[in-house]
């Protein structure tokens, strides 16, 4: 008969978990259903059902970091290349919603094959670089640029700016976080300044509308300004201490749109106040603050790059979502991480944070 | 050495990576610190000013909602339309006691306990910061009483809604449906669809005939104002507007004379008549009697008038013509007639001695003729004329169950005519997979011999009947019916027409539908089952008489009408179309329980005919039927 010793097991499910990052992300997901309550109107169902989807991310999590990170890397490619199948797949028989043409049904259920490119990227590119590690140049660059470029392109077509602007993020920390020098960084921005006036002639009309509105909301309040001034009421309104939980008027009084998802921060912002957003900035400070520190002592190349480049893409996806709720940033459809309600946001994200864990826990076997 | 190198290289790359990775933290921060400055600028600085729009000038997008698009007959007669009226709402959230509140309200305005019910079961049914109404239709001193005491009353107004009439009441109540509250039911096809942003605003929904198929034409885009709402939640002013866009006008292929003339002609029967024009497909006139008034729908039928529609014997929501499945009885004749020429089962000359009854070889059972004795020599021209079943008794057992099926499901038979309103039955015309899969049973020579009177397993709806006779009138062309003629779009005033081109042509040879259509003349003429119907007539019918057994007669026994309930009456059919030569129109009749084709559906079609060719109003006093009966309805 096999004896188990609690300790032990205990000891066995938690060896991969980095309790430190865990306990940011689970007060940050607590923040969240309680915004979500108050957002979707009181819907117990619906908080309910975001509460399924954490413990569902979270185990997931769990289960990715007990996979060491040599591992993820010969994951690496296999994922690239289904993910790029699979956006192929959308481009041509994709199930078109709201406009857009973003997911693919895979039997009984339906997938977003640009969810699997945020992960499948950074891994791919990390992956490629740290094996040319030792006699990286130009044409590696150029090749790893490449693989970013493709995917980008697919997801844009969609078209998914928000999500295309993400992996594009993802994938330039990874090439900056492995040396790219800064006279192409600075030649890319340059180039990148001189061709706005192509990009600006390439954009849907409503995407443009989005950077014209940001300027002056005032243009169009009925369409896109609707947003912005709404959530900026939202959020001025809310003062220095906020309205209080389930107090917001803005948000119940039906004014705010997507406010359980893309516009949450507005909701939060309403009914804490600017006292609350320094506590969610804090926290995710501290998030990002953790995934820096264990980027800076992961062991290998790849791993290094990885935790870099899901950090930054963590901090990325905060910002442009607080920036463009508080009107600083045009709106392109991110959600607020770990806040937002949504079911496959919320694992891939927590599958990052699974990788994360990998690295940080399996550094001491490397080194051994 | 090599190694202390790599080490080397590793520390120096470790340091690098390090460095960038300090550089991207220190962007992070600095972002974050713009982030931070922008909450400050929103949260303090701007306060007062946000705080002000968020709580006394709140800004609300209201949708307008469009105007539904007019119904109109084949003339330009309004058949349904929308005007506006004013009714009073109360928004619940920002009313502290509702009760005492509507209680003072009633002291003002009429305020019945049915409105209360009413706005009760609609402030469960969403969500409270909703404005919903309590009274409709105010008239205008009510509107100035309520106006002159607005100020004591925060969170009720006075809104001006659209209202739908349908101002012919009764008249084609089938075909034109109605419309009604938005259900759940509804919420959900319309999220489906990805139309629901388009119905804020909209209370209500087409359910029923052309109401409901053609939805889509009839709502209209909503649109939006966008307007400062003081704390009250009264609009102050507007600060933009997107205009809707009306719904599209249809235009109907109906005839509403035509319509009236033939409802009229029912008197108090129950039935139905679908009246095409063959050459286009157009319905002119679609009965089901009786009818029920649509106005009563619009917003919920208070629950008398509901038990008294729903639970009444005669089944006036029944739509006769469109769900209504009758044996064709003998007006099957004619197409089994044509079967036999096209597949040389039978020659125009050929005749038949008619003993009054008919049996298979080698059996003793009597399919019985509805002459006792029998018609003598029967050949086709006769066997229409005088509606001989002995006749297709033999035709029958000769054709075989196949060749009925095919030959005559090509004139729609067991199959949907696909006219453009909802909810059709297919009818039933039997086959032998149909028989296996439905009882699990082959098919018998007994089961042609009935299926060839138009009795058996022989379903129609009077649509199918007249949509047959339509291909009949029309030299085999197939046309799909419809009831809409034209729809003119609101936004571009452009007009589009329904098709009326065939979809296909059957393959029918000239001088078999001219000795068919000779023998239906016949049947309207002096020594036919329907003489009435041709009778002093300046055009020729082509017509044939049709009974649908309600009851099962045993074989020994004899239908006797007066022994029989009124219920269980056999009905009537009958079918014509008219000039003979030229059709103009093509027709079926339904009479339940109506007993003979002849002598009850024939003047009804006579009517129709005399009043669609010539114009004719019938003459008041009809020899059959007592003058009171006339005047009612």
């Amino acid at each position: 008969m096999i004896k188990i010793d609690p300790r032990r097991l205990w000891q066995q499910l938690t060896a991969n978990v980095d309790s430190l990052l865990l306990s940011f992300l689970l007060m940050l997901m607590m923040i969240g259903l309680v915004v979500l309550y108050s957002a979707s109107g009181q819907d117990l169902g619906k908080t309910t059902s975001q509460m399924i989807n954490m413990l569902v991310a979270l185990s997931l999590m769990w289960g990715v970091a007990k996979v060491p990170p040599q591992h993820l890397a010969r994951l690496a490619l296999p994922a690239y290349a289904a993910g790029l199948l699979l956006l192929l797949g959308v481009m041509l028989f994709g199930e078109v919603s709201h406009g857009a043409r973003r997911w693919l049904h895979i039997g009984v259920t339906r997938i977003q094959p640009s969810e699997i490119m945020k992960l499948a990227v950074p891994l791919m590119l990390a992956w490629f670089l740290d094996k040319r590690e030792k006699t990286l140049n130009l044409k590696d660059y150029g090749i790893a640029a490449l693989l970013l470029v493709v995917p980008v392109g697919l997801i844009l077509k969609q078209p998914d700016l928000g999500t295309s602007l993400l992996i594009t993020a993802s994938g330039f920390y990874v090439l900056f976080l492995a040396g790219l020098s800064w006279r192409i960084i600075l030649g890319l921005a340059g180039l990148f300044a001189l061709s706005a006036p192509i990009l600006w002639s390439l954009m849907h009309d409503y995407q443009r509308q989005r950077i014209l509105t940001l300027l002056d909301p005032s243009q169009d309040p009925l369409g896109a300004g609707y947003h912005i001034i709404q959530s900026s009421i939202a959020l001025g309104s809310g003062g220095v201490f906020g309205k209080g939980w389930l107090n917001g008027t803005q948000a119940h009084l039906d004014f705010l749109p997507e406010r359980t998802t893309d516009f949450i921060f507005a909701v939060f912002s309403e009914e804490f106040g600017l006292a609350g957003n320094l506590i969610l900035l804090a926290l995710f400070l501290l998030v990002i603050g953790r995934g820096m520190v264990i980027a800076a002592k992961a062991p290998t190349l790849f791993s290094r790059l990885l935790a870099g480049s899901l950090t930054l893409t963590f901090f990325t996806y905060a910002f442009v979502n607080m920036g463009m709720v508080s009107g600083i940033l045009p709106v392109v459809g991110v959600p607020l991480p770990l806040i937002s309600y949504g079911g496959t946001s919320m694992v891939t994200l927590l599958l990052g944070f699974g990788m994360l864990m990998s690295i940080q826990t399996h550094r001491k076997l490397v080194q051994s | 050495m090599k190694r202390s190198a790599e080490l080397r290289n590793n520390q120096k790359e470790l340091y690098y990576f390090r460095w960038r990775l300090g550089i991207a933290a220190a962007a992070a921060m600095l972002l974050f610190t713009l982030l931070v400055g922008r909450f400050f600028f929103l949260q303090v600085v701007q306060y007062e000013y946000f705080h002000t729009l968020a709580e006394n000038n709140r800004i609300s997008l209201v949708p307008v909602v469009p105007n539904r698009g007019l119904i109109l007959d084949r003339n330009g007669v309004v058949l349904a339309h929308s005007y506006s009226a004013y009714t009073l709402e109360i928004t619940p959230s920002k009313v502290k006691d509702l009760e005492a509140t509507i209680s003072e309200l009633a002291g003002l305005v009429d305020i019945q306990a049915r409105d209360r019910r009413r706005f009760k079961k609609l402030m469960e049914e969403s969500r409270n910061f909703e404005s919903l109404p309590i009274r409709g239709r105010l008239n205008d001193v009510e509107v100035a009483r309520f106006a002159a005491n607005r100020y004591r009353f925060p969170g009720v107004d006075i809104k001006a809604r659209l209202f739908r009439h349908y101002p012919k009441g009764e008249l084609a109540s089938h075909a034109i449906g109605h419309i009604g509250r938005i259900n759940d039911a509804d919420l959900d096809r319309l999220e489906e669809s990805d139309a629901l942003a388009n119905y804020r605003g909209s209370d209500h929904i087409g359910k029923l005939g052309i109401e409901q198929s053609y939805e889509r034409q009839l709502h209209g885009i909503t649109g939006f104002e966008q307007v400062e709402t003081d704390a009250g939640g009264r609009a102050i002013r507007t600060l933009s507007r997107r205009n809707p866009v009306s719904g599209n006008n249809l235009t109907l292929t109906i005839d509403s004379r035509l319509q009236e003339v033939a409802e009229k002609a029912f008197d108090q029967h129950r039935g139905a008549l679908v009246a095409i024009e063959p050459k286009s497909g157009e319905v002119l006139a679609f009965v089901s009697k009786p009818g029920f008034d649509p106005n009563l729908f619009i917003d919920g039928i208070d629950p008398v008038s509901w038990d008294a529609l729903n639970n009444s014997l005669d089944k006036p929501l029944n739509n006769r013509a469109l769900r209504g499945q009758y044996p064709p009885g003998s007006t099957f004749k004619p197409f089994m007639a044509l079967a036999g020429l096209e597949l040389n089962k039978r020659s125009p000359s050929y005749a038949i001695s008619d003993p009054g009854y008919f049996m298979l070889p080698g059996n003793s059972h009597h399919y019985r003729d509805w002459k006792p004795g029998g018609h003598g020599s029967v050949d086709l021209q006769k066997s229409i004329i005088i509606s001989c079943d002995t006749y297709y008794y033999g035709l029958a057992n000769d054709l075989g169950p196949d060749n009925i099926f095919n030959f005559i499901g090509q004139f729609g038979f067991g199959k949907k005519t696909g006219i453009d309103i909802e909810g059709e039955t297919s009818g039933l015309l039997p086959s032998r997979e149909w028989k296996m899969k439905r009882y699990k049973q082959k098919w018998y020579a007994g089961d042609t011999i009935s299926v060839g009177i138009g009795q058996g397993y022989n379903l129609a709806t009077p649509l199918q009947l007249a949509f047959a006779t339509a291909i009949l009138a029309n030299q085999g062309k197939v046309i799909r019916p419809h009831m809409v003629r034209s729809i003119l779009d609101s936004g571009t005033n452009q007009v589009q027409l329904a098709e009326t081109k065939p979809q296909t042509t059957l393959n029918l040879k000239p001088e078999n539908l001219e000795l068919v259509k000779k023998a239906m003349i016949g049947v309207t003429q002096p020594g036919g089952t329907a003489p009435r119907v041709g009778a002093n007539a300046p055009y020729l019918v082509a017509g044939k008489t049709g009974t649908a057994q309600v009851i099962a007669i045993k074989q020994t026994e004899k239908y006797v009408e007066s022994r029989v309930s009124e219920r269980h009456r056999d009905h009537a059919l009958f079918i014509a179309y008219a000039p003979a030569d030229d059709p103009r129109i093509a027709l079926a009749i339904l009479v339940e329980n109506g007993g003979h084709g002849g002598s009850i559906a024939g003047p009804i079609a006579r009517a129709v005919l005399d009043y669609y060719l010539l114009g004719k109003l019938p003459a008041p006093p009809v020899a059959a039927a007592p003058v009171v009966e006339e005047e009612h309805d």
